[in-house]
């Protein structure tokens, strides 16, 4: 009789734990979320953006989401550049085809992937952007080719709205 | 806590005592019997006493006047700077006060270190030290942010990246410490919010700190265990309050020196510009204190891995005196420690040197090469003096060198049997 009273209580013991460690759980749940983006961070989700005035081997940048995307309109060269590489070369392999869909636009995010400073333009020893933080080189398609960032620079989600127009998000 | 029952000369103190014995604890703290040959080196840990309350009084001064958002707080450090009474004085403490804390305690680090105050019975005292050690970076860290410069932001957003550096969740972590998709008010609201929070989290930490320092007592130069209280000790008060008293003076010359004379020479001058998503400064640096560990972060070509070492610099610490299991405590009686150590303290000055370096070129050799060294002193080099190392005879107390003459070897031999 007696052993089966300790089992029962062991039962409850184990059940109110259980139950308190996911009320717990639960309480603490909110104070950890509150610090994720909350919703006015994002509505700002998208932008769009005028291409209309920018010359062949012109960058531009702007902002989305806090940070800078890099938009530039690359000349037949840097185009022939990104495209003539062994991609199973590559740090991170990706396909100058797959980077820009328009092969004359390529739009990214223009953050090192390595700590997130903003990579210089028409710098490097690849002809494309050198992080002035830590060295890393990345080439006329944003890949990375030296240094200690680990991938490429992040193409976002965009699209042309029409011909002078590109919607990033 | 006390050997002996306190009991309070004054009929009201007895009556307050018997309810609330801080009487005691007064009586105990100045009766503290501390060893006699205590040096300047063992100074340190009342000016971190100065150095904390200096930095939590100015903080709360400044934070009268701060605004903590992403468009103001620019504007309104400037505005202490030129409007608040005082204001200058006040941040300009603040400021250089950071770095005099950590100058502080990078000296009490390496005098544990020398004198071999971490191990056993004090292993708890130098794990609460680390972890205040962490906290003041990281308080130091978040409250470089609050200014809103362009070092400010840019700092910000390298070190918050080191966390997208763990496998599969890093990239959710960092957008949950931002609170956004890059460093921003968000950011900048909650780093005030916590850059407050820490410095009363060290506070308890200090407290902590002290009192398991009053179970073993004091380490001392020559590192031996005393009997307390004994003609080998003094009590700390007034002998030692004194005395930190008069090493606190010349400490406050050094600090005024900065305050008053060169304000800015520790900061950078991109600080003055206000932060810019769009630009990156040429050559980010972080603060002159954490340039060795950022030294190390650097010096290895590999994101994840470089951090795990950046991180790994520190968390060896703690575990020091698992890796030092020398029975002597003191480098006096330690030759071959004693000149590794100075090794070491080289290797971190040589490590904080190419930290504020271009990392290229030979500055990246060397810090490779200091890197690993550093790692080298901890996990091989200490390890094996611990057991190699031939050390020289211990006094078996403070007064003995001075007052018995030579040391018999039969009663130094006594004592090793009895460690």
């Amino acid at each position: 009789m007696s052993e089966k009273k300790v089992k029962r209580r062991e039962f409850i013991f184990t059940a109110t734990y259980a139950v308190g460690a996911v009320g717990v759980g639960a309480t603490i749940w909110p104070l950890i979320d509150q610090m994720n983006p909350d919703a006015s961070v994002k509505a700002l989700a998208s932008t769009e953006v005028d291409i209309s005035n920018v010359e062949k081997g012109q960058s531009i940048t702007v902002l989305w989401r806090g940070k800078p995307v890099f938009i530039r309109r690359r000349t037949d060269e840097e185009i022939a550049k990104a495209r003539d590489v062994n991609v199973d070369e590559l740090k991170h392999p990706e396909k100058d085809e797959d980077r820009a869909k328009n092969p004359e636009w390529l739009v990214m995010l223009g953050v090192c992937t390595h700590l997130g400073c903003v990579p210089l333009g028409d710098k490097g020893e690849y002809g494309g952007w050198f992080c002035p933080c830590h060295g890393s080189h990345y080439d006329t398609s944003g890949r990375i080719r030296k240094g200690p960032a680990p991938t490429n620079m992040e193409v976002p989600k965009y699209e042309f709205v029409n011909i002078n127009t590109i919607k990033i998000g | 806590m006390s050997d002996h029952e306190y009991t309070p000369s004054s009929k009201f103190g007895k009556w307050f005592n018997d309810r609330l014995p801080l009487l005691t604890l007064g009586k105990h703290l100045t009766d503290y019997p501390t060893p006699k040959n205590l040096n300047y080196w063992w100074t340190f840990g009342g000016i971190l006493t100065f150095c904390l309350i200096t930095q939590i009084v100015t903080g709360l001064i400044l934070a009268m006047h701060y605004v903590a958002h992403a468009d103001l707080a620019f504007g309104s450090v400037e505005h202490i700077m030129r409007n608040v009474n005082y204001g200058w004085l006040i941040r300009y403490v603040h400021a250089n006060g950071a770095s005099m804390f950590f100058l502080a305690v990078y000296i009490h680090i390496f005098r544990s270190l020398y004198y071999g105050s971490y191990k056993s019975p004090r292993e708890i005292i130098w794990i609460l030290g680390m972890i205040i050690y962490i906290l003041m970076m990281a308080a130091a860290f978040m409250g470089y942010v609050l200014p809103w410069g362009q070092m400010s932001f840019w700092g910000a957003t390298v070190i918050t990246n080191l966390f997208s550096a763990i496998p599969l969740v890093g990239e959710s972590i960092v957008t949950w410490l931002w609170g956004g998709y890059s460093v921003d008010n968000p950011t900048l609201t909650r780093f005030f919010s916590l850059h407050y929070l820490i410095p009363f989290l060290i506070l308890g930490l200090v407290v902590l700190h002290i009192w398991a320092l009053h179970v073993p007592g004091n380490n001392n130069p020559i590192g031996i265990d005393l009997k307390k209280p004994s003609k080998d000790t003094v009590p700390f008060h007034p002998y030692i309050v004194i005395k930190d008293l008069f090493a606190l003076l010349i400490f406050l010359i050094v600090f005024a020196f900065f305050v008053f004379y060169s304000p800015n020479i520790l900061g950078h001058a991109d600080n003055y510009i206000e932060a810019n998503p769009m630009v990156t400064p040429a050559h980010i640096v972080p603060e002159w204190y954490l340039l060795p560990f950022y030294a190390i972060l650097r010096s290895v070509p590999d994101k994840l891995l470089g951090v795990i070492a950046m991180f790994g610099a520190l968390f060896i610490l703690v575990i020091l005196p698992w890796l030092d299991t020398s029975k002597t405590r003191s480098a006096i009686f330690r030759p071959l420690y004693k000149q590794f150590y100075w090794f070491l303290v080289a290797d971190v000055l040589i490590l904080g040197y190419v930290g504020a370096m271009p990392a290229e070129g030979i500055y990246l050799l060397v810090a490779r090469v200091a890197t690993a060294y550093y790692f080298a002193h901890f996990l091989i080099i200490l390890p094996i003096l611990s057991r190699k190392e031939k050390v020289l005879d211990v006094p078996l107390s403070i007064t003995e060198p001075v007052l018995g003459g030579a040391v018999s070897a039969s009663a130094v031999r006594q004592k090793k049997d009895k460690l």
